[in-house]
């Protein structure tokens, strides 16, 4: 059985190693966006016309002029009451812009994710099991092509070819434009989450897939493998017995370990395709000085993406039985 | 006694990159002949690292893609290709590989003994079998479920034994199976050796341990830079080593401890290194003229022994 007390020493000091990170990502954020030119009453006001004194008024209402330290203090005691203040572009409370974007994000996030770790799998599985024909050598060159384009220019040309050329899908948006919630359909709504979780899924390939099939090679050539050989196993058997079975799990923890890359993946993603997703709510934040909504964005990305990590290193330290077991008897 | 198997002048090299895009090509082993008869145990001896194992692979045909090999093998009297290895590989012909790595460190020891299975019938054979194997060697129930590092050394050697005899072998060919062993481990191995001779099955023992092989072996072959330059009855190790034929042999057991700890000068010339006469030239006191122009071949001098050196050539 898994050893309580390793488990709790574990999460104890993953707790600890959470913590010393997002005080780290808080304070940097936070005296980023100080030292930036941002101003949340013009953010506010954006292009109403307002007198002097009003400005003044506003500016001791946010504090604009209180020294940085006040401000920061300030603004975590309202977080630990769970206060993340209101956002200045939706005028909601941000927790409630977050939780929206988040869930419309998720949908796109994890249907990619599952699409291109099993995909990538297949792929790599394929390639490093038939190396050196001219399947390894195109799974190869679609890799190398997708890791080194850009994100936003995939996501463009999946654009033209199958909303403009082909005229599949819709170019852009969560929803159809002009329709009213309650009529939206499952369908409607599907049919847009489809091109932006395509193309993230396509480019989430690649890396697993390299990944992959280096990791079968290298066990094809280990002594278990020959010795499994020797005995008489081959072809997809002999793949499935040692090969999957010994690549599966980093396979699996690799691609925990890309939720970093997911996440900015469907930032971009969801800019091209204007979905309305924790994405594109990142880059009006940004772009129109939303403070609170950004740095609510920042904690929670880095939420996800820990959160992420924490599962590969679970995966990584507690179902491999060479570490599970071994740690038991030693 | 019936011929086993039968290689003749089998030869293996690797191409190899040398600065740039210069090929070389490097052999590691040359002219390799050798037979096993049924019951027999033949040694293959030599210094380690000399690619010895490669010849076990090349017998059961899971050479690395990038080795070329050469000459002929025949089993049974029929030639053996690699459809015929294939067939033969984990069925009439057995490996006992050197160590625990390799066992695949994520698969339970019984599942990997048995095995690929077609169904529920052919499994539930074989996992009698391999329990009743297993009980033989003394491994209790709870091996079955054990992960490969969970074993002991001795353990290990004798699930790597068990793998062997699942398909009621022929030719058993075990790769340096005693290195690192306790004496005891080392006697109770070598004793699964000679049990599997007296059920008729012919052993390859490939190992660098001289005593092992003196203990266990009918014949054993001397393996020096790649060649075999002697095969000698096991009696013929005995005296004053007056019936071995070949000079490397001589001083090898002159060099034992209880054979005076005489120590010839000079190492083995490496791969790549090897010149083009004798390879034991450079370190042999009965050269004649042309050893170091001319490579002497394998002759055979009654059935069972053959010397590679122009002393014995007539």
């Amino acid at each position: 059985m898994i050893d309580k007390k390793k488990i709790a020493k574990f999460l104890g000091y993953k707790i600890v190693r959470f913590a010393i990170l997002l005080v780290v990502v808080i304070l940097l954020s936070f005296i980023l966006i100080d030292m930036s030119p941002i101003n949340p009453v013009n953010a506010y006001i954006s292009n109403m016309v307002v007198g002097p004194e009003k400005i003044a008024k506003l500016e001791a209402y946010w504090g604009v002029n209180q020294p940085i330290t006040v401000k920061l203090m300030n603004w975590l005691g309202n977080i630990l009451t769970g206060d993340f203040g209101t956002s200045l572009i939706y005028r909601t409370p941000v927790l409630q812009v977050i939780s929206e974007k988040f869930t419309a994000s998720l949908i796109l996030m994890l249907s990619s994710w599952v699409i291109s770790g099993v995909l990538g799998f297949i792929l790599g599985v394929l390639a490093g099991f038939k190396r050196d024909t001219w399947v390894d050598k195109a799974v190869k060159v679609y890799c190398y092509i997708l890791q080194s384009a850009p994100t936003f220019w995939i996501a463009l040309l999946v654009v033209m070819i199958f909303s403009i050329w082909l005229g599949w899908f819709p170019v852009s948006g969560g929803v159809p434009i002009g329709a009213l919630s309650n009529t939206v359909s499952f369908w409607d709504w599907l049919r847009h989450l489809i091109l932006p979780a395509f193309t993230l899924s396509i480019l989430g390939v690649a890396s697993i897939a390299l990944y992959t099939r280096d990791k079968l090679i290298e066990v094809m050539s280990t002594d278990y493998f020959l010795f499994a050989q020797a005995r008489g196993e081959s072809g997809w058997t002999l793949i499935k017995r040692h090969g999957i079975r010994n690549i599966l799990l980093p396979a699996i923890t690799l691609q925990f370990l890309s939720f970093s890359e997911l996440f900015g993946g469907t930032v971009l993603v969801e800019q091209v395709f204007m979905y309305p997703g924790i994405g594109q709510a990142a880059v009006s934040a940004g772009l129109r000085s939303d403070v609170p909504l950004l740095l609510g964005i920042v904690i929670f990305s880095a939420i996800f993406v820990y959160v992420g990590n924490l599962i590969a290193d679970v995966l990584y330290n507690f179902v491999d039985p060479r570490i599970r077991e071994g740690e038991e008897s030693g | 006694m019936n011929d086993l198997i039968n290689v003749s002048n089998i030869s293996i090299s690797f191409t190899q990159y040398v600065k740039g895009l210069n090929q070389r090509e490097l052999k590691v082993i040359t002219d390799l002949t050798l037979d096993i008869k049924e019951g027999e145990i033949v040694a293959v001896l030599g210094s380690s690292g000399s690619g010895k194992s490669l010849l076990a692979h090349a017998i059961l045909g899971i050479l690395p893609h990038n080795a070329n090999l050469s000459g002929t093998m025949m089993y049974k009297g029929e030639v053996l290709n690699s459809e015929l290895k294939e067939k033969l590989r984990g069925d009439e012909i057995a490996l006992i590989p050197q160590s625990v790595n390799f066992l695949d460190p994520l698969m339970k020891v019984s599942d990997q003994v048995i095995g690929e299975c077609k169904d529920e019938a052919e499994e539930k054979e074989k996992r009698a079998k391999q329990r009743a194997i297993f009980e033989k060697y003394g491994l209790s129930e709870e091996v079955d479920d054990m992960y490969p590092f969970q074993l002991s050394g001795g353990m290990a050697r004798r699930v790597l034994v068990s793998t062997a005899l699942l398909s009621n072998p022929k030719l058993v060919i075990a790769d340096e199976p005693t290195p690192g062993l306790d004496e005891k481990s080392v006697e109770e191995t070598l004793n699964h050796l000679r049990q599997m001779a007296e059920d008729n099955v012919g052993v390859l023992l490939i190992t660098h341990d001289i005593d092992a092989a003196l203990k266990v072996a009918n014949r054993i072959a001397i393996f020096y830079s790649g060649y075999v330059i002697e095969v000698a009855n096991v009696d013929d190790f005995s005296g004053e080593g007056e019936n071995l034929l070949h000079p490397y042999t001589k001083s090898l057991y002159n060099a034992l401890p209880e054979n005076g700890f005489n120590l010839t000068l000079g190492h083995q010339p490496l791969h790549g290194e090897i010149p083009s006469g004798c390879p034991y030239y450079d370190r042999c006191d009965h050269r004649l003229e042309n050893c170091d122009k001319i490579r002497p071949n394998l002759i055979s001098i009654d059935e069972n022994k053959k010397v590679r050196c122009f002393k014995y050539e007539r």
